[in-house]
C-alpha cells in the first residue's frame, strides 16, 4: 500500500512539473507573441540577431546540407541499382533534400550554435541582473531581447534552408556526374523536370517553424535561468536538448500535414 | 500624507513554504532618503523588488507616487554588449528625436558627475574595476533625472575609501536631484553617511524606524545588536544547512 502511495505521490509531483512548465511556456509564448506585434520595435537588435543567425550559421549550414546531399545520393544509388533505377538518384536527391534533409539539418546545426547562445546571453543577462535592469530603465525585456530574436529566427531560417536545398543538390549532382559518372545534363534536367514548388514551400514553412522554435526556446531556458554559472550551463543544454526534440516532433507533424493529408 | 512617494501596506511575499515578508509597513516621504537595514536573507532585496514591480506580493498594498525611477544594482548589472556611455545614456536614447551623439554627450555629463573621465565613455563594463562599475550604474540611474533613486548595496565588495567615494556620490546626486531615495543595505557606516530616516528589517517585517541620531540611542535589542555587529543578543543567524 506504501509502495502504492509513493507511486502516485511521485507521479502527482511530475505530473504537477509537467503541467507548470507547459503552462509556463505558453505564457511565454504568448508574451513573446505580443511583443512581436506591438510597439516599440528595436531594429537594431532585430539587425544584429539578422547577421548572427544568417550570416554567421551559413558556413555550419552550407556544409551539412552539401554532404548531406552528397551522402543520400551515395546511399539512393547503393539502393536503386539493384532495380536498374539508377535514373532515380536525382529525384531522391531532390526530394529528401528539399523536403527534409535541409529544413531538419540546418535546424539541428542552428539549434546547437544560436539556441545555446541565445540561452547563455539572456541567462547571464538574467542572473546579474541586466533584465531587472532592463525593466527600471523602461524597456520591456520581451520586447528589446526577445522579439528581435524570434523575428529573426523566423526570418533567416527559410533563407539558410533555401541555400541549403541548392548546396545539398549540388552535393547529389557532384557525386551523380564525378562519382557515379551520371551525364551533367542529364542529371540536371531530370532534377529540374522533379521540382515542385510544393517540396521547396514545405520545406521553408518548416524552416520558418523550426527558427521560431530556436529562438523561442533559446530565450525561454535563458529567462528562466537561475543562479549562477551552473543555471546558465543548464538553461543552454536545455534550450538544445528542448530545440531539437521539438524540431523532430513538428517535423513529423508537419509532414503530415502537407504530404498526408 | 499627500507628501508620500513610495508606500508598502501589510506586504507579504513568500516563495514555496519560505515566507519572506510577512506584513512590511513603510512610508518614504517625497524628498526623503530612507535606508532599509537588516541581515542577509530578512527580505531587503525581495522588499525593494517588489517596490520596482519585478516581484508581485501574495498579499497587501505598494503605492508609488514617482514618474521616473533610478536603480544602482548590487552588481551594477550594466549591460556587456554595450560601452560604457551607451550603458549610461541607454533611457536616454529611448527618448523621441534623441541622437546618438546628444546621447553620448548626455553621457559623459553625467560620467563626469560620477568622477569619471570622458575617455571611459567608449570602455566596456568588462574593463572596468568593481568602484567604476558602480560609479557607471550610478550615472546610469541619474541620467534621466528621476524623482526616485533605489540602491541595492552600494557598497558591498568595495574597499572603505571606494565605498565612502559612492557613499557621497549618493548623496550628492540624491540632493542634486531633490530626489527620493531608498537604499538597502547591511553596512551600518553607509546607512548612517546616507540616510534620513533608517528602517530595520527582521524576519520579513519592519521592526523598527528612526533617524541616525535615534538609532544611535535606541534601547530596541535587535537594532543594537545589528549597529554592534555583535552575535550575542535576540538575533539567531541560522548557520545550519537546510536539508
Amino acid at each position: 500500500m506504501q509502495q502504492f502511495l509513493n507511486f502516485i505521490n511521485t507521479l502527482g509531483r511530475v505530473m504537477t512539473r509537467f503541467f507548470y512548465a507547459t503552462g509556463d511556456l505558453a505564457i511565454f509564448t504568448t508574451k513573446a507573441a505580443l511583443a512581436c506585434v506591438q510597439k516599440p520595435f528595436y531594429f537594431k537588435q532585430l539587425y544584429d540577431q539578422l547577421i548572427e543567425i544568417g550570416f554567421y550559421s551559413l558556413p555550419v549550414v552550407a556544409l551539412t546540407t552539401l554532404f548531406s546531399g552528397m551522402v543520400i545520393a551515395i546511399q539512393t544509388y547503393e539502393a536503386v541499382s539493384k532495380f536498374s533505377a539508377e535514373g532515380a538518384v536525382s529525384m531522391v536527391v531532390l526530394v529528401a533534400v528539399t523536403r527534409e534533409l535541409a529544413p531538419v539539418m540546418a535546424a539541428l546545426m542552428v539549434a546547437g550554435r544560436i539556441g545555446a547562445a541565445m540561452a547563455a546571453e539572456i541567462g547571464t543577462m538574467q542572473v546579474t541582473e541586466q533584465i531587472d535592469a532592463l525593466v527600471t530603465l523602461n524597456t520591456n525585456p520581451f520586447k528589446y531581447l526577445i522579439a528581435p530574436r524570434i523575428f529573426a529566427g523566423i526570418l533567416m531560417m527559410p533563407i539558410l534552408v533555401l541555400i541549403g536545398d541548392v548546396l545539398g543538390v549540388c552535393g547529389g549532382y557532384m557525386v551523380g556526374v564525378y562519382k557515379m559518372d551520371f551525364n551533367a545534363t542529364t542529371y540536371l534536367i531530370n532534377t529540374w523536370n522533379y521540382l515542385k514548388a510544393m517540396d521547396i514551400i514545405s520545406g521553408l514553412t518548416k524552416a520558418a517553424v523550426f527558427g521560431f522554435i530556436i529562438a523561442l526556446m533559446g530565450c525561454y531556458n535563458g529567462f528562466r535561468s537561475k543562479g549562477g554559472a551552473q543555471g546558465v550551463g543548464q538553461a543552454t543544454t536545455n534550450a538544445v536538448v528542448s530545440a531539437s526534440i521539438l524540431i523532430l516532433i513538428f517535423n513529423y507533424l508537419l509532414t503530415e500535414a502537407f504530404f498526408n493529408m | 500624507m499627500k507628501n508620500i512617494q513610495i508606500e508598502l501596506k501589510n506586504v507579504h511575499k513568500a516563495f514555496g513554504n519560505k515566507k519572506v515578508l510577512n506584513g512590511v509597513d513603510l512610508a518614504i516621504q517625497k524628498g526623503e532618503s530612507v535606508v532599509i537595514i537588516g541581515g542577509s536573507g530578512t527580505g531587503k532585496s525581495v522588499t525593494l523588488k517588489c517596490i520596482l514591480g519585478l516581484l508581485k506580493p501574495d498579499k497587501g498594498n505598494i503605492t508609488f507616487n514617482g514618474q521616473q525611477i533610478g536603480m544602482l544594482f548590487q552588481g551594477a548589472a550594466l549591460f556587456d554588449s554595450l560601452s560604457v556611455w551607451e550603458n549610461v545614456s541607454f533611457a536616454v536614447l529611448q527618448q523621441p528625436g534623441m541622437t546618438r551623439a546628444k546621447a553620448k554627450k548626455i553621457a559623459i555629463e553625467k560620467l563626469a558627475e560620477v568622477g569619471l573621465k570622458p575617455e571611459v565613455a567608449d570602455a566596456y563594463p568588462a574593463d572596468l574595476s568593481g568602484g567604476m562599475k558602480k560609479r557607471v550604474g550610478l550615472a546610469r540611474a541619474i541620467a534621466t533625472k528621476p524623482d526616485t533613486l533605489f540602491f541595492d548595496e552600494p557598497t558591498t565588495g568595495l574597499d572603505p575609501i571606494m565605498s565612502d567615494v559612492i557613499n557621497d556620490l549618493i548623496v550628492n546626486s540624491v540632493k542634486k536631484l531633490g530626489a527620493t531615495a531608498l537604499t538597502i543595505t547591511h553596512d551600518m557606516t553607509s546607512a548612517k553617511k546616507i540616510a534620513d530616516r533608517i528602517a530595520m528589517l527582521y524576519e520579513g517585517k519592519i521592526i523598527w524606524v528612526g533617524t541616525v541620531k535615534e538609532l544611535e540611542k535606541t534601547d530596541n535589542p535587535y537594532v543594537r545588536q545589528f549597529v554592534a555587529g555583535s552575535s550575542k543578543g535576540p538575533i539567531h543567524m541560522e548557520v545550519k544547512a537546510e536539508g
